[in-house]
């Protein structure tokens, strides 16, 4: 296979650093195919969100047609569609967080922001949905920024950490450095503190995001 | 009172550094694999079964059992169920940040008894921090050669494969698990014949357990059968996560041996309710659980048996706890607005009924209720769950459709004066 052309003899539309992050995801599963997932999201954090091109990448990669993949995009949540901001701010409002104020939290991240849940503002910058329960429950009512976490935040700290986005435009969201800044009740003691985090409104696992641990 | 640790031992006693190696290892760690590397398939598996453990995922099938039905073509595979998303759950995420060694033994031992050489933990995508703690485990474990080819300096390979959701709770559905896995949409297979321990990944025998349970088999091998089952209550052998959340003084992760009753999780563990209010209900087990309420409830002993007799169930280990200022409309409607959510819509009474549900609670909620609309709401809970039995009857491909009409069949249970009030007086009465 030559660096320039993909599995399916076709050009690659990305770099070659991305192409040698493919054959590696795809080198950990016994068929190709189940290599879909985490080709979505390295799509992803090339383009900032899922395009069309990113998908027929994919395609090519695990020898599927792009209606294939896109079938299996449509499947699930995080494989943003549409254009995403840099910072995808995801407020739960499930029944542990609506008990304790989640609600509240996503109201005062809508107005802070001018951003509708669902929506997305003008430049591109800040994302707000709201989610099904995501695992905090014990430190609701809580958010994640770009999936990374905090727990037990007020109406008051949600407003402070759409401003500090905005102010401070972080390149990597950490969920302690977050969680120092604007939250309060935790789930559990988190104990160990990480370095780096998220880059972008995917998961910052693997060849993704910065997350490496101190 | 204090109640004796086995999976969170570790993570409480060294809280800085529980989740490397070093520790594990200094603390007794992957001592259990190797006396299990020592073992037949035979052995583990009726030291398991023996053990009594049963699955933690929520569907509480003994693991043992699961285990003996693997069908005997090769390869097998084994798949590790870290998709953790009912409401109200988080003790996974727990485990798998706080003592991913844990699992990692848990899993050396499962899938050598099944004779799996390729293991795939499948992590929900909302849990990116997990999963990085679990790769830097598994990177240590291939290191010094606990995990790869020829694992403790013996002959038998062991691949292990991080795998990250992309936000569907159905994929925590095991069948749905392994399509998502196999790289398509994640929908639940129709069984039979697809039952994985006969059909599953690939269409090979596969074994899919849940992180709390694998994170359970390092320490029946250490301590034994015995003293295992001793910290247990008859049948219900072993410890017991719950998630806490909702309007307790301290909600929390808590590892507790059955058989308490609610009142002394509530009260005594979780510290009782906040703010000087009154209990009014909780969830027992989950979002999918049917509720239980103080008067009914409250001296019940937390054991599978007895719950499950009151009609409801431990589930994932949820406990979600609900003041007097809690609306139960709402608190319905959001519960059932997750499951319309979540419908992979393969079935028509799952993906019409719960958006239908979910409608006509928002309807009473907002104070246009009808006095039909209690009848609609148990109409279309019959729809979805036949006779409204529990456990359900199963008409739809998976459970999630029936777990959506739990809510409902509690509010109508105990709540029905509430109901009629929302809609006689135009709102909540609260
Ligand atoms: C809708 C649905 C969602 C489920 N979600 C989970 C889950 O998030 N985690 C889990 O371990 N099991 C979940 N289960 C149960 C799994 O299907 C399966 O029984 C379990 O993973 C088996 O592991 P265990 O025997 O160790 O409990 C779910 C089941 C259903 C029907
Ligand atoms: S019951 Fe609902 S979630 Fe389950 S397979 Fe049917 S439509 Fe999908
Ligand atoms: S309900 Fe919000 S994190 Fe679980």
């Amino acid at each position: 296979m030559s660096p320039q052309t993909n599995p399916a003899g076709t050009t690659s539309r990305w770099s070659e650093a991305t192409q040698q992050r493919a054959r590696e995801i795809i080198a950990r599963y016994p068929q190709k195919r189940s290599a879909v997932m985490p080709l979505l999201y390295l799509a992803m954090s090339e383009n900032g969100w899922l395009t069309e091109e990113g998908m027929a990448e994919v395609a090519d990669w695990v020898g599927i047609t792009p209606a294939q993949v896109q079938s299996v995009a449509s499947f699930y949540t995080m494989y943003k569609r549409e254009r995403t901001g840099t910072y995808l701010i995801s407020c739960c409002t499930s029944i542990s967080c609506m008990l304790l104020g989640g609600d509240d939290i996503l109201h005062a991240v809508e107005d802070e922001s001018g951003v509708p849940h669902g929506e997305t503002d003008a430049d591109g910058e800040i994302s707000v949905e709201h989610a099904e329960c995501i695992g905090a429950c014990g430190g609701a009512p809580a958010v994640q920024v770009n999936y990374e976490l905090i727990e037990g935040l007020t109406p008051e700290k949600a407003r402070e950490l759409v401003r500090w986005l905005r102010s401070d435009k972080p390149e990597v969201v950490n969920p302690d450095d977050m969680q120092d800044r604007f939250g309060g009740q935790r789930s559990f003691d988190w104990a160990i503190r990480e370095e780096g985090g998220a880059t972008g409104p995917y998961p910052a696992f693997g060849p993704f995001g910065t997350g490496r641990e101190s | 009172m204090t109640y004796p640790l086995l999976i969170t031992k570790r993570m409480t006693e060294h809280p800085s550094d529980s989740h490397t190696i070093e520790r594990y290892e200094r603390t007794g760690g992957y001592g259990a694999a190797r006396k299990a590397m020592g073992m037949t398939r035979d052995q583990l598996v009726e030291s398991v079964k023996e053990s009594g453990l049963i699955g933690r995922g929520g569907a509480g099938f003994s693991a043992g059992m699961k285990w003996s039905f693997m069908a005997p073509n090769r390869p097998s595979y084994l798949v590790i169920n870290g998709d953790e998303s009912e409401p109200g759950t988080f003790k996974d995420r727990q485990l798998l940040e706080r003592d991913p060694h844990q699992m990692l033994e848990g899993i050396i031992i499962a899938a050598v008894a099944n004779e799996a050489h390729h293991a795939f933990i499948y992590i929900r995508g909302e849990y990116p921090k997990p999963a990085r703690r679990v790769q830097q485990a598994v990177d240590a474990a291939y290191a010094k050669g606990y995990l790869g080819s020829g694992i403790f300096g013996t002959d038998y390979d062991l691949e292990v494969t991080v795998h990250l959701g992309g936000g569907a709770y159905i994929c925590g559905e095991e069948t749905a698990l392994i399509n998502s896995l196999e790289g398509l949409r994640g929908e639940p297979r129709l069984k039979p014949p697809y039952f994985p321990a006969a059909k599953g990944l690939y269409m090979q025998p596969t074994i899919v357990n849940n992180v709390e349970t694998v994170s359970n088999l390092p320490h029946i091998l250490d301590m034994g059968v015995d003293a295992y089952k001793a910290l247990g209550h008859d049948a219900d052998t072993g410890t017991f996560m719950f998630s806490v959340s909702g309007h307790v003084m301290k909600p929390g992760n808590y590892e507790l041996p059955h058989g308490l009753t609610w009142r002394e999780l509530i009260y005594d563990v979780a510290g009782g309710i906040r703010d000087g209010r009154e209990l009014k209900m909780w969830i027992p087990g989950g979002a999918s659980a049917p509720w239980f309420v103080p008067d009914d409830h409250l001296d019940l002993e937390i054991t599978k048996d007895a719950t499950g007799k009151a009609l409801s169930m431990l589930g994932s280990g949820a406990v979600v706890v609900m003041d007097d200022s809690t609306c139960v409309i709402r608190a319905a409607e959001r519960l059932v607005r997750f499951f319309a959510h979540e419908s992979c819509g393969q079935c028509t009474p799952c993906r019409e009924g719960t958006t239908w549900l979910e409608m006509i609670l928002r309807r009473i909620e907002s104070g246009q209720g009808r006095d039909i609309d209690v009848d609609l709401l148990l109409d279309v809970s019959d729809n979805i769950s036949i006779g409204l039995g529990w456990p359900p009857k199963m008409t739809t491909i998976c459970p999630l459709g029936p777990s959506a009409v739990s809510p409902i069949i509690s509010i109508s249970k105990y709540f029905k004066d509430e109901v009629m009030a929302h809609i006689h007086g135009g709102g909540c009465p609260l």
